[in-house]
């Protein structure tokens, strides 16, 4: 189409040397990772700050843990409207001098909330560190929730909410969490319009002062930053926030129980979501790495059985990803794609098929290998910036450990052996531990995926 | 810092060495984007990039991503206006083995009939997953530009027609592949731990025996600038509410940086941040919009060649007439244009430019995307490690500028219309 003259395809794939053999592997440098600075300060609050001087810069999360104290008090739009207006005034600054501030050194701090915690998190440059910490003490003692703001954002999140829930994946999410977890508070992760527009200012400024506190909460910096000069630094500006209380953890929850999926109508829909999950097991489980390979055998990375399946042999779908979803006491494991409607129930039948085939035919010893190299490199690769490192001792801390789980990791997937590989598969993937939903045109699916069984609705 | 050499084959290599990084990148930038497809063949170059994925002469379907995940790395790939990138970020061990598998598909790519097919379903996928199924698909990079722009290479959709893509043929595949995947029309950047000879050896060893092929010739996507405002209405079926996007025409980044790089300003005075002007104005005082935003370049800055978009895109209530906005935002512009940004309105938008900057030079796959689109496009991948010190050099004056000339000249004006007609 674009040359008078060109070769065939066939003609393109063959060279008159033929097929080369692969290279072997090299040799990969090892570069430890940094000491964590650990203290808990005399207000309660933990930092934890360890130095990569790669770029300079440095990046902060502070976690707090934000679980609804009363449920049916309307505390998750509540803690909404908290996040959204955290950075719109003080006593001595207001939303355009916050900005302006963070600005002049290169920083930028957002908000966000959900039914665990809330997280303020940004970074700057890290020379500019006095001055984030600054502000972020500003708005953690003294942020006002003007009315005025207030009442802006409670509109804005209305409007944002209509948008958010008009996307397929926000559909799906919440009806899987309602099919996983019940009413529990878990499954509270975006507020209805009512609930938000019954919100007040003052219920804004209450929640701050009773759940926005240090004792239980961890400031994690990563960065071009001396972690004992930091940590100073920390302890000087944040210091002043006190609180009587301890941040409230969120309850585990129940683990789903095996069910049939739940049909989901959204009409006119083009494609359909199939959401899947089952109890799977936390970082720190002897299972877990056991699990995590039998994971990415099953979905867990493109070169999966069940990416290359659906995806590679079929067509049916643009991805497939399957992969453990951490809770509070626990985790749950998540098997999604989303597919075009008319081989919903051809996408179905499959992914029941791979799980069933993943317990009954175990991962090969040369899966598991290939599994094991990719969990190794890619969590090194993930590690390697100030971002993802700083995100990774935040969530690890969230759940009681540190960088040395890390450190073991690599170790721990290496003994993994073919037998707790093929267990953890019987226990985790067995299609009849499953529930979830379908999201689609009903009447385009339904009478397809119904005729499979184990479908409600 | 950065090294460069080109191979007999026309092969254009930049070594970019980082001693601190365990993790080492290789991409291929190839000289063709979605301007350069055919008219009947909308989202081919996209398509094809799907098929470089699919084996090669030393590779079964499946065996490329194996080998980088098996290898503990991770791949992608992605089409843009003027090139296509293929790339692999893995362990510093497995180098070598990276530039083989790139190699092998820049040599003798396996195009078959049935892998064809595969990806075309895959394709409508993709597409119904990011722009048919949801709200505001496709909003603004599909649907502002026949709006602005006039001629095929620079109005059509770039993911493609799906009848299109369906009458795709292997001829059609084979023909983009000599045409445009000649050595000499592409570049092979790595960058991360690596040793800068040992690097130049193996790529020498892996690419130097690809035939040469006559580099394409470049054809000009110029346009004339329209002289007045176009606009148009499409229907969203699964949008709650309006949305509306605002198309201009850039300064050309080959013949004037420091004019584009005023551009790259204005938006973010115009938009980034709280403090930023339609922020202030849109969201907070008159609270005409839910969310809006300001962006120079279509899918990122210095990302394509000229013609590119500069765009104001908003999402608000039904309620708000959407000249409302549009009038706000030209007062805005008015403004900027009479006055010009303070000085240190500017300098904090610098500090930001400066600070994203490092964070991209934090990550060996960002660093190395950046630089190897900059030097396919502007020949200078330098750019990228100057582009701190040029920002700050900009004077409100020129933003004041950028400003003025947005204002007259004519544009182009989309408007998303909920809740009517069918998405699909």
């Amino acid at each position: 189409m674009t040359t008078a003259t060109h070769r065939s395809a066939e003609e393109i794939g063959r060279t008159p040397a033929g097929p080369r053999p692969l290279p072997e592997l090299g040799v990969t440098r090892e570069v430890p990772l940094p000491d964590v600075a650990d203290t808990t300060l005399p207000n309660g609050l933990r930092v934890l700050v360890a130095r990569r001087a790669s770029v300079p810069m440095v990046e902060l999360r502070l976690r707090v843990p934000f679980a609804d104290p009363a449920p049916g008090s309307g505390h998750p739009a509540i803690a909404e409207l908290l996040s959204e207006t955290l950075l719109t005034g003080t006593a001595t600054r207001d939303r355009v001098g916050i900005d302006d501030e963070l600005a002049t050194v290169g920083a930028d701090l957002g908000a966000s909330v959900d039914p665990e915690r809330l997280l303020v998190h940004g970074s700057g440059l890290a020379e500019g560190l006095p001055v984030i910490l600054s502000v972020l003490a500003d708005l953690l003692t003294g942020a006002t929730h003007p009315d005025h703001e207030v009442a802006r954002e409670r509109e804005r999140l209305v409007e944002r909410i209509a948008v958010a829930r008009a996307q397929p994946r926000t559909i799906a999410r919440e009806a899987l969490q309602r099919v996983r977890f019940g009413d529990h508070p878990i499954t509270a992760e975006m507020p209805t319009a009512e609930a938000v527009t019954a919100v007040t200012a003052e219920q804004v400024r209450a929640t701050h002062a009773a759940s926005l506190v240090p004792r239980g909460s961890t400031l994690t910096l990563v960065g071009d930053v001396d972690p004992a000069a930091a940590t100073a630094a920390v302890e000087r500006a944040l210091g002043g926030w006190t609180s009587p209380a301890t941040a409230l953890e969120l309850a585990a929850p129940p683990y789903p129980a095996p069910g049939d999926l739940v049909l989901v109508h959204r009409p006119g829909s083009v494609q359909s979501q199939l959401r899947l999950s089952g109890p799977a097991v936390p970082r720190d489980d002897p299972a877990y790495a056991a699990l995590q390979l039998a994971n990415l055998v099953f979905g867990g990375y493109f070169s999966s059985r069940w990416m290359e399946n659906v995806r590679e042999d079929k067509g049916y779908t643009y991805g497939a990803h399957s992969g453990p979803e951490f809770i509070p006491g626990g985790a749950v494991l998540g098997v999604d794609t989303d597919v075009a409607s008319d081989v919903t129930a051809a996408a179905l039948l499959e992914t029941r098929y791979e799980l069933g085939r993943l317990s009954a035919v175990p991962p090969t010893a040369a899966e598991i290998e290939a599994a094991r190299s990719y969990a190794v490199g890619s969590l090194l690769i993930s590690l390697d910036n100030q971002g993802g490192l700083a995100s990774t001792i935040a969530g690890l801390s969230a759940v009681g450990l540190g960088l040395d789980w890390v450190r073991e990791h690599p170790a721990r997937l290496h003994a993994v052996t073919v037998d707790e590989v093929a267990a953890a598969a019987l226990r985790f993937f067995a299609p009849s531990g499953f529930t979830g939903v379908v999201v689609g045109d009903a009447d385009v699916i339904g009478p397809g995926v119904r005729a499979l069984g184990g479908i409600a609705g | 810092m950065l090294h460069r050499t080109t191979l007999a084959n026309g092969l254009r290599v930049l070594l970019v060495p980082d001693p601190a990084t365990p993790v080492v990148g290789v991409a291929v930038h190839v000289d063709v984007g979605f301007r350069s497809e055919p008219e009947g063949r909308t989202g081919f170059a996209h398509l094809f990039e799907h098929l470089m994925f699919q084996g090669s002469e030393s590779l079964e379907k499946l065996a490329h991503f194996r080998h980088v995940q098996g290898s503990g790395g991770v791949f992608n790939g992605s089409t843009h206006q003027d090139y296509t990138d293929y790339f692999e970020v893995l362990p510093a061990a497995a180098l070598e083995r990276a530039l083989f598998l790139e190699a092998d598909r820049l040599r003798a790519p396996k195009l078959t009939e049935e892998n064809l097919r595969n990806q075309v379903d895959v394709v409508k996928e993709e597409i119904r997953l990011n722009v048919l199924n949801r709200p505001y698909g496709g909003f603004p990079w599909i649907l502002l530009p026949p709006v602005l722009y006039d001629t095929f290479p620079n109005a059509h959709n770039g993911y493609g027609d799906f009848s299109e893509l369906e009458q795709a043929s292997l001829d059609d595949a084979a023909a983009f592949f000599d045409t445009y995947y000649a050595p000499s029309n592409a570049q092979v950047t790595v960058a991360g731990f690596l040793d800068v000879d040992e690097t130049l050896r193996l790529v020498e060893k892996h690419f130097g025996d690809i035939p040469a092929r006559p580099t394409p010739v470049r054809p000009s996507f110029a346009e004339p600038v329209p002289g007045a405002e176009r606009r148009r209405s499409v229907p969203d079926a699964h949008a709650p509410l309006p949305a509306l996007a605002m198309g201009f025409r850039l300064p050309d980044p080959a013949t004037d940086l420091d004019g584009y790089l005023a551009h790259m300003l204005l938006a973010s005075v115009l938009g980034e941040g709280e403090a930023a002007r339609l922020q202030r104005r849109l969201v907070h005082a008159d609270g005409l919009v839910t969310d809006i935003s300001a962006a120079a370049g279509l899918m990122g800055s210095l990302d394509a060649r000229d013609p590119d978009t500069f765009t104001v895109t908003a999402v608000h209530p039904g309620a708000v007439d959407p000249d409302r906005v549009i009038t706000a935002v030209d007062e805005e512009l008015d403004k900027l244009a009479a006055q010009g940004p303070g000085a240190d309105e500017l300098s904090r938008q610098v500090a930001r430019w400066s600070a994203g900057a490092h964070q991209e030079n934090d990550r060996v796959m960002y660093r190395m995307l950046g630089l190897g689109a900059r030097e396919l496009l502007y020949g200078r991948a330098e750019i990228t490690d100057e582009l701190p010190g040029r920002l700050a050099a900009v004077t409100p004056a020129a933003v004041s500028a950028a400003a003025a000339s947005l204002r007259g000249a004519g544009r182009g004006v989309l408007l998303v219309e909920p809740g009517k007609g069918e998405n699909a």
